[in-house]
């Protein structure tokens, strides 16, 4: 029996459905007019209307990463695809699994600088991970199938649908189902190569001084990728650490784990990079805000790099093993084999590793100086995890200090609770990401941990809060500072402190209450506590103006162009030690 | 960790990838963005039945971003296959130039001289102007050129290279 006859949006939407979308973050149009009519004339699927295009992508974003599924978003033609182009950046960079549908003016009139037109897939060709523009109605259903399949598989990424009018409008009964859908091309390879893993255990059993890397490629395989690599880290007795993507994927509180590494990283996850002799990266991609200075990274380990993208392997940093596949296949492989070889790492060596490892551990790198009269962002943060860790919680950040004093003192015990914007750093994030967390996840605590500049990129969507009642807690570690920034300025630039200071800032509560949100505001330390608990007691979304000390700086902190063991551990450190000229052209 | 090798290699690429939209700027897309050189590039359907395009790409960098480039342009969705022809055994290169040359007398008759040491065919001529064809090495095509330029040299159009590897297996398959 051939398909029922309907029109490009009613497909659309079917293919949505079976797809199991239950939401959709967008914005209508002009273009996507046949979209939205047919999806006011059905239940299944949800729409959130935000408040700009950019926030709808970082909200399925949002969304994609708290539930391991495919976010989507909907866009028009135009301006609605272009202010969608940061957030489409941000989920390629970070490996988020999103469909961004857009509009665009009928077939016949693209390439005629019609209204609202743009050429959305060429600008968006480098900024997905594949883009198509449908130019007939009967290769709709497949090609929403193909876009889906190709965003959540191998290493995840934005696939943007461009949609004209005409087809959205034009009717066939050429509807096919997901299953019917095949690649002949994009075959991402999931299981390792045998040889690889064979090689990879002769390494680590032989290891002296081992690490594991993990990064957020361990989260994107999905929760049994944690558990492997928790038992795997557990089954060595090694020392591991994350990369701000990956954190939680190993639980924060074990012993082994030695924070995240890095520009911003622990002094003892840094040193024992350096100073390892066999390193295993799960699931990282040797970012150069983890490597600091290139020909000094771990300069004497026999490196493993676990990656589905075989683009990643030797892209920064030449390894001695690169092993292709799925964290999840590839851990299990390598589990299975330990094991059944009876393997084990030299007792000995492991012993004298770790007394070197605690012994950088006694350093007590994150201690902050404490003050009585203002509040230390480190020390907010540090409540806010204590007050909350009891709680299902979802934290998201917007980008700079705050959201590196969150990586650092809020402790993630399970994947998927963490979510920031690392690869593009996108200020703007955290809000529009949170409630997208929030959608999916009703009755968590979701908080966005963020700064007072960077806050005020996205915030309109607190707009979208308060229309759909979500009780988003926005936190704002407020300092009048673009605190990363000043702090550049500080260490590279003399302390001229150009343009990074914000003279005229809105005074949040009252903002907060425009909106219709409740507005907090602490000033002291000792109040802090009990505002955090009236947060998160008071129903509905809150904005948390937490004013801290506006010196603070962010530490401790690898320069630009400096080694893992350049580390400045606190102010005096860096004024003793100035950035090199090398460094000064880094970012 | 292996010293890295920062020698400059030249490399002929082949990558077969469907014939849609788009298909040729995501390739050159990719090495704009990420500042990988392109010295040729050459692209035309081979398989119209499967609708397969195939783009023979010579490119040089350090071996490092040699293999990046391989393995970037395989990660694309619409490439089913990366065959670098460099380095998997020998491969047979040609290209095509047809370059036009005008004068008279002397010049002229040298032109042709030489068009017919180098095995190049007159496509079209008039009486104060040859067009060569030529097919061959990109090495055999410079110096003909270069060889025509005292004489009235005028217009020269070239294909870029083309490759194929030697022996019987290849990306059609």
């Amino acid at each position: 029996m051939p398909a029922k006859k309907m029109t490009g949006s009613q497909m659309l939407l079917k293919a949505l459905c079976d797809q199991g979308v239950d939401v959709i973050f967008g914005y209508p149009g002009g273009a996507v007019l046949p979209i939205y009519d047919a999806l006011h004339q059905q239940n299944a699927i949800r729409h959130i209307l935000v408040r700009h295009e950019q926030a709808a992508v970082h909200a399925a974003e949002g969304y994609a990463r708290s539930t391991g599924k495919v976010g989507v978003v909907l866009v028009t033609s135009g301006p609605g695809a272009t202010n969608a182009v940061t957030g489409l950046t941000d989920a390629l960079m970070d490996s988020i699994p999103v469909v961004c549908l857009t509009g665009q003016v009928p077939t016949h009139l693209i390439g005629n600088d019609a209204f609202q037109e743009a050429d959305t897939t060429g600008i968006t060709r480098p900024c997905t991970k594949h883009n198509y523009l449908i130019r007939s109605v009967e290769d709709l259903p497949r090609v929403v199938h193909e876009a889906f399949y190709v965003a959540h598989t191998g290493r995840p990424g934005p696939v943007v649908v461009d949609l004209p009018k005409d087809v959205l409008q034009a009717t066939s009964h050429a509807y096919v189902g997901p299953e019917q859908v095949t690649h002949a091309s994009y075959k991402p390879r999931t299981r390792p190569d045998t040889k690889a893993i064979e090689k990879a255990i002769e390494i680590i059993a032989k290891a002296k001084r081992p690490i594991i890397y993990s990064g957020g490629g361990v989260i994107n395989a999905g929760d049994k990728a944690s558990r492997l690599l928790t038992r795997f880290a557990r089954t060595l007795g090694a020392p591991i650490t994350s990369t701000l993507m990956g954190l939680g994927a190993y639980p924060a509180s074990d012993p082994q784990f030695l924070g995240m590494l890095g520009m911003h990283g622990t002094y003892e996850a840094n040193l024992a990079m350096y100073n390892c002799d066999v390193m295993i990266n799960v699931g990282a991609r040797f970012d150069d805000r983890v490597t600091g200075r290139l020909d000094e990274f771990s300069p004497n380990a026999t490196k493993i790099h676990i990656d589905i993208d075989p683009s990643s392997i030797n892209k920064n940093v030449m390894v001695d093993l690169a092993i292709v596949g799925d964290a999840s296949a590839v851990l299990d492989a390598l589990l299975k084999a330990w094991t059944k070889g009876e393997h084990s790492l030299s007792q000995r060596a492991l012993k004298g590793w770790w007394k070197t490892i605690d012994a950088w551990r006694e350093r007590d790198c994150l201690s902050f100086r404490r003050d009585d009269s203002v509040i230390k962002p480190q020390y907010a943060i540090k409540r806010l995890y204590e007050l909350t860790k009891d709680r299902e919680t979802f934290i998201t950040t917007e980008v700079g200090q705050h959201q590196m004093w969150a990586a650092q003192y809020y402790k993630f015990e399970k994947p998927r609770h963490w979510m920031t914007s690392g690869g593009l750093g996108t200020m703007g994030y955290g809000l529009p990401a949170a409630y997208g967390v929030q959608i999916a996840h009703p009755d968590a605590l979701v908080m966005d941990i963020a700064g007072e500049a960077s806050i005020l990129m996205n915030i309109q969507e607190l707009s979208t809060l308060v229309q759909y009642g979500l009780p988003v807690k926005v936190f704002i570690i407020n300092n009048q500072w673009m605190g990363m920034v000043r702090q550049w300025q500080e260490l590279l630039h003399g302390s001229r402190y150009s343009q990074t200071y914000t003279a005229s800032l809105p005074d949040f509560v009252k903002l907060a209450e425009a909106f219709g949100a409740h507005g907090l505001r602490a000033t002291k330390p000792a109040e802090l506590d009990d505002l955090i608990l009236e947060m998160i007691d008071t129903p509905g979304p809150v904005v948390f103006d937490c004013q801290v000390d506006q010196k603070e700086n962010c530490f401790p902190m690898i320069p630009s162009g400096a080694a893992h063991y350049e580390m400045l551990l606190g102010p005096d450190d860096a004024a003793a030690k100035p950035v090199s000229e090398e460094g000064m052209v880094l970012v | 960790m292996a010293p890295i090798d920062t020698s400059i290699e030249r490399r002929t690429i082949a990558v077969l990838v469907d014939n849609e939209p788009g298909v040729l700027a995501r390739v050159i897309g990719l090495f704009s963005g990420r500042g990988y050189n392109i010295e040729s590039l050459t692209v035309s359907v081979v398989d119209p039945a499967r609708g397969q395009s195939r783009i023979t790409i010579i490119t040089s960098g350090t071996p490092q971003i040699l293999e990046q480039i391989k393995a970037q342009l395989a990660r694309l969705v619409p490439v089913h296959g990366v065959s670098d022809l460099s380095q998997e055994g020998p491969s047979v290169e040609r290209e095509l130039a047809l370059v036009k040359v005008a004068g008279k007398g002397n010049k002229r008759v040298e032109s042709l001289r030489i068009a017919d040491i180098f095995r190049a065919r007159v496509v079209d001529s008039g009486l104060e102007h040859f067009i060569f064809e030529m097919t061959g090495s990109s090495d055999k095509l410079n110096v003909f050129i270069d060889l025509m330029r005292p004489l009235g040299l005028v217009d020269v159009s070239r294909t870029g290279v083309v490759a194929i590897s030697r022996g019987s297996t290849g990306l059609l398959g």
